[in-house]
Formats: structure tokens, sequence, C-alpha cells
């Protein structure tokens, strides 16, 4: 989107999360999968959440939901919707919000269609119960819907099974229902990962063009750069459960403040300027029970100094109004430089 | 492929169990050494049952052609001549029938009624304070034997409190109602500890599943998000157990009718057997062979309707 939206944004942001904290009982020990994140999502905009596997991505989403797994449990914080608390509102204010103002795509979309509801049925659910919609209105919306997401002969496909159709036009269902009462934002977690790279394409497309269509917000988790590039306006770095980076995507994957974001832009294969410089990150993720002292990416990183070892390191604002938790980010800028220099 | 013929194709497939049905049925009379007849019979067999038994079962001809005698008469809906009430078999199973099957369908709802809503209870919380009284309390109705529980059921609910008779059939579909309640009870409660553990495995397993998720997320009440989508998948699986499970059922009602004193196939059974009034042994035993057979075709039917993923071409 254009420069103008982002600026009003700023004031306006359909989802602001405060101080999110949710930690998981498991035999090894109380995991805390989310420690502290805060972040926004403007409206109309679109917001990246990167990070490797296990940074807490999909807890946050979903703690954002409410649909968290029985095993977790949000410890503290604020998720305002609006302006609305949504970690306050008892089961039936949240299934009042859930599809006409919020709702996901998942990573999975197999699994994540009910094997035996027809595929219609489950698209016209959302309008049946939110907009109130007679059976045959519904069904008009399902065949609208289903039309918008590119599922070709909608009437037949009406009537058919998850099982029947492929991985991408299942995905496309999800859209559809995550569309389907017209809400305000879409949390999706990794909608492309599972499907083919053609696929993947075409479903990022699809998804961008709905947004610039209907105006509704993103939150979009990946792996992914380029497709983080490609969609979002902001980008929030994730690592051991807190964020680390967050800004413009242009600033913080063109130039990351923080050894981790650059690590993970060094380790992208075609990215931009990084393009043969490919190198992953030496060590392993923290373990989220007993996470390192201090910055939780020291033992990891070439830059650590005794500082980086006690102490918390929250995120601070840097001019531009991105943030980074890095103590010595400075250091980022001349490890850019000097990969500029060796190309 | 359409449903039709996939029970068509079901049914094509009962004809070799029934042959080997047929067969058992036959030849366990002849596993018995000695002359069939006088060993059946017993010593105070007299000589006229004796020669009709010879005669009904051909016993002075060869083994295999004696059987085929037997199917040949089956084909006519023969079933042989009962030594004791001098009725037909076909007749006298025929006339016992109805109070049999009202007490399968009867536990059947009854188990239903039972099993849903403690599987939900426990799956709900799993590993919780109620998780494992629903868990344990059934399995003390499973160690215990039917007849024990229906003498325990007696006492209390026909001789204590007098809500229901202590025995019998009743009359009219409301006295059949009452009637059989306890009876049919005692059949649930049997059946339920089996049709609860696999309910609430299945339960847990839906409740974990990534579109259940996906329901919670498009704001479905939870009314309707345990109609329409947890119990709709979780009875798949349960419907395939119940299945399995209905030769046990059946051989419950056998020794439930015997308790409630239900004037029904079962009960004919045993007392055929005590009679040892042969023909009608053999009877029964295939008109049970033949429920048990019928009612998993009906379990699989209700599974293929109920999994749209099941297909009706292999
Ligand atoms: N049931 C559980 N018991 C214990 N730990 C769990 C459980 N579920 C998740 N975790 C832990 O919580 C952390 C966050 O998990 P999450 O699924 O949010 O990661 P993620 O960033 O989405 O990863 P991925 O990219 O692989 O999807 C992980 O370290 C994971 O090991
Ligand atoms: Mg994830």
């Amino acid at each position: 989107m254009n420069e103008q939206s982002m600026s009003g944004a700023q004031m306006n942001n359909v989802l602001e999360v405060n101080d999110l904290r949710v930690q998981i009982t498991s035999r090894r020990g109380l995991v805390r999968a989310v420690d502290g994140v805060s972040f926004e999502v403007p409206r109309g905009g679109a917001l990246g959440l990167v990070g490797e596997s296990g940074s807490g991505k999909s807890m946050t989403l979903r703690a954002v939901l409410g649909v968290l797994p029985p095993e977790a449990h949000v410890v503290s914080g604020q998720v305002l919707l609006d302006g609305t608390d949504l970690l306050t509102l008892n089961q039936a204010s949240l299934n009042r919000v859930r599809g006409p103002k919020i709702s996901m795509i998942f990573q999975e979309p197999m699994s994540a269609l009910n094997p035996v509801m027809r595929v219609g049925q489950q698209i016209a659910e959302g309008p049946r119960i939110h907009l109130g919609y007679s059976r045959a209105r519904a069904e008009e919306r399902t065949l609208e819907l289903m039309r918008r997401v590119g599922i070709p002969d909608p009437e037949r496909r009406y009537r058919a099974y998850p099982h029947e159709f492929s991985g991408g036009m299942r995905q496309r269902v999800m859209i559809a229902i995550a569309l389907a009462c017209e809400p305000e934002i879409i949390l999706c977690d990794e909608p492309t990962t599972a499907l083919d790279v053609t696929i993947q394409d075409q479903i990022l497309r699809l998804l961008a063009q709905l947004c610039q269509e209907s105006g509704v917000s993103l939150m979009f988790v990946t792996h992914d750069l380029p497709v983080v590039a490609q969609i979002c306006q902001q980008v929030a770095v994730m690592y051991g459960g807190q964020l680390v980076e967050r800004g413009a995507v242009r600033d913080v994957l063109l130039d990351p403040r923080h050894p981790y974001t650059l690590g993970l832009v060094r380790s992208a294969p075609d990215f931009e300027y990084v393009q043969d410089s490919l190198r992953p990150i030496p060590g392993s993720p923290p373990s989220l029970i007993t996470p390192p002292p201090g910055c939780r990416f020291h033992p990891r990183c070439d830059f650590a100094e005794d500082d980086c070892r006690t102490g918390e390191v929250p995120l601070r604002i840097l001019p531009g109004g991105r943030a980074t938790a890095c103590l010595h980010h400075e250091r980022c800028l001349e490890a850019l430089a000097a990969d500029r220099a060796a190309r | 492929m359409g449903r039709m013929s996939f029970v068509g194709r079901r049914l094509l497939q009962l004809i070799p169990v029934a042959f080997g049905v047929t067969f058992i049925v036959f030849f366990m009379v002849h596993l018995i050494p000695g002359d069939p007849a006088a060993s059946i019979l017993g010593i105070h067999a007299t000589p006229r049952a004796v020669a009709i038994l010879h005669h009904e079962w051909g016993l002075n001809r060869p083994l295999l052609s004696q059987y085929w005698l037997f199917l040949d008469r089956l084909l006519h809906g023969n079933l042989g001549y009962s030594l004791y009430y001098g009725q037909s078999t076909s007749s006298l199973v025929l006339s016992h029938l109805p109070p049999t099957l009202w007490l399968i369908v009867y536990a059947g709802v009854l188990s239903v009624l039972i099993s849903v809503p403690l599987a939900m209870i426990a799956a709900s919380r799993q590993d919780g304070v109620r998780d494992h009284v629903v868990r344990a309390v059934p399995l003390v109705g499973l160690g215990m034997p039917s007849f024990w529980l229906a003498f325990l059921l007696i006492l209390v609910f026909a001789i204590k409190v007098q809500a229901f008779p202590v025995s019998g059939y009743g009359s009219g579909f409301f006295g059949h109602l009452r009637s059989m309640f306890l009876p049919s009870l005692t059949a649930a409660l049997a059946l339920s500890p089996v049709v609860i553990r696999s309910l609430r495995a299945s339960m847990l397993t839906v409740l974990g599943a990534e579109y259940i998720t996906t329901a919670r997320s498009k704001g479905v009440p939870g009314h309707r998000l345990f109609l329409r989508h947890v119990l709709r998948n979780a009875v798949i699986p349960a419907v395939t157990v119940l299945g399995i499970n209905i030769g046990f059922l059946i051989g419950t009602t056998v020794i439930i009718e015997e308790v409630f004193a239900i004037p029904g196939v079962g009960q004919l059974m045993i007392n055929s057997i005590f009679q040892r009034d042969f023909p009608v042994v053999q009877g029964v035993t295939l008109v049970f062979a033949v429920m048990v057979v019928l009612l998993n075709l009906l379990a699989d039917m209700a599974y293929a309707a109920l999994d749209p993923r099941v297909r009706f071409d292999r």
C-alpha cells in the first residue's frame, strides 16, 4: 500500500497487542511460548511476523483469536481489536467477534476443513450464524465468495466434500470461510507453506488482491522473507518468544538492525542483494523453558558483549519509528557494509 | 457408484457367510459322537422321538446328502419341527422374535442416551475428576455380570421403588416401553462402557483437530460446535465399535431374557437346550447368526452414510 495510508495508520490500528504472554504447561516444564510481545496492525495494512520454527508465531496468533490449545494459557497482556480487549470477553461475546471482525487461515488446508461437512455449508455457516442469513441467502453469498476466491463451477463444488478438492482449492475454501462475514482483519498462519510452489504464488496473489479490494487487514506469519516483501508493509521479527525487531518492511529487510534479522536475511535464498551469500544462522533456538539470561540471541550472536548476557533487553524505538532489541545494533550496519563490499 | 449397489454388493458378500453359518449349525450336531438322535435326546429318549429325529434329519443317509437336505429345506423356509412344542421351528422363532428385537433396539437407544453425554463430559475435561469418574464407573458395570446387574436393578427399581414390573414383556406399545425398560437398561449398561470409551477417545481426537479450531475461529457457538462438528466426526469410529460388539449385545440379551422372563428368542433357545429340542436350537442359532450379520451390515451402512470419504466402488 502507499505511503499515506501507512502514516495515517499510526493513529488508526485495527489490532493492538500489548505485552502478550502465553505459557504452556508441558511435562518438561513451563514453556514461555510468547513472552511479552507487543505490536499493532494498521487498518487496511498487512503486518508480517517472521521467525524460526518454534519461536512462538502460531501461539501468538492463536492467543489473539482465543483459540489456544487446552494446555496453553494467556497469562497477561491486552489484545485490542477496535479498542475492545478480546482477552476480557466471555465465550459468547468472543464468538460474536470471531467471523464478523476477525478470522484466521491455517497452514494445512486439509486438516483445517471439517471432513464430513459439505464445503459450501462450511463457508455458509458464518453468514448463517453472524449475519442471520436464510439458507437460500447464505448459499447465494457462498457461491459469490467461491467465485471471488477463484473456485471454478461453484454450483457443483458447493455440494462437494473437502477430500474431493486439491490442496490449492482447499486453501481457497479456507480464504472464502475467512472472508465470509467481511472481517476487519484476517490472521494467516503460513497459509502457503503446505502448497506447491506454483499454487503458493496464486494463493498469495489472491490474498493480496482481496485485501486491496476489500480493505481487510492482514497479519501474516511466514518463514519466507520474499513473501513478506510481497504482501506486507510492516514486519515484526520474533525470536525465542519475543520480538527482537519491528518496523517497515523496507527498513527491516534491507537494513536490519538486529543480528538475528541480519542472519535471517543472509540465510534467505534469492533475496535482493544477499543472493550469493547464503549463510545459515549457526547454533540452535533457545529453550523456552529456561531461556538464556539477557538477550536470548546472545549465545548465537557474533556481536555479543558482556552487557548482552545479563538484564532485560526490551525493544527500543530508533529514529524513523522502527524498533530493535539489540544493544549493539550499529554493528549490523558495519556487517552489512562489509557484505556489500565483499560482493 | 451409488449407495444402493453398495448395499447390494454387501448383501452378496453375505452369501458365503450365511453358507458358513449353516455349515457350522448343521455339523455341530454331528460333533457329538454316536447316534446324534440318541445322544441329543438323552437317556430318556422315547423310540418315537428317536424315529422322528432320524426321519427329520435323514440320519440313515450319507452326511453330505444330509447337509444337502438341510440346506434344501432351509431354502424353502423350513427350519424343521420342534420335538417339544410340536410346531414348526420357523413359526416358533417368528413368534419369539418381537420381544428380542424390542430389547436390542431399546438397549441400543438407551446406550446412546447414556454414552453420548457421559463421553462428552469426560472428553470436555480430559484427566479431570469428571473424566476419571466417567471412565471408572462404567468399568464397574463392565466387570459385573449382566445377570447380577439385572438382579440389582430389579431389586431397586421393581421391588423397592416399584416403578417397573419385575418381569415380562407387557402389552401394547407403552406396556412394552415400561416392561422392557429394566431389561434394556441392563443390556445398555453392559454395552455402554465400551461405547463410552470409544466415543471419549474419538471426541478427544476430534477436539484436538484443526477443523475444530477453524470452526471456533468462525465463531460457531458451543452447542452447534458440538453437534455439527464434534459429534458428527466422533460417532464414526464409535459406530464401528458398536458393530463389533453386536455379537456381545445379542449374547447378553439371551441372559437378560432369561432373568426377566421375556418370551424372546433367547429364552426360546435356553428352554430348547434344556428340552434337548435340537431343531429349535439349530434354528435359533441360525437366526442369531443372521441377526449379527444383518446388524453388522447396518453398522457398515451407517458408517458409509456418516463418512463421505468412504468410497462406494470398492
Ligand atoms: N503442546 C505443547 N507442549 C509443549 N510445548 C509446546 C506445545 N505446543 C507448542 N509448544 C512450544 O511452543 C513454542 C512456540 O510454538 P509455535 O507453534 O507458536 O511456534 P511457531 O513459531 O509457530 O513455529 P513453526 O514455524 O514451526 O510453526 C515452540 O517452541 C513449541 O516447542
Ligand atoms: Mg506455527
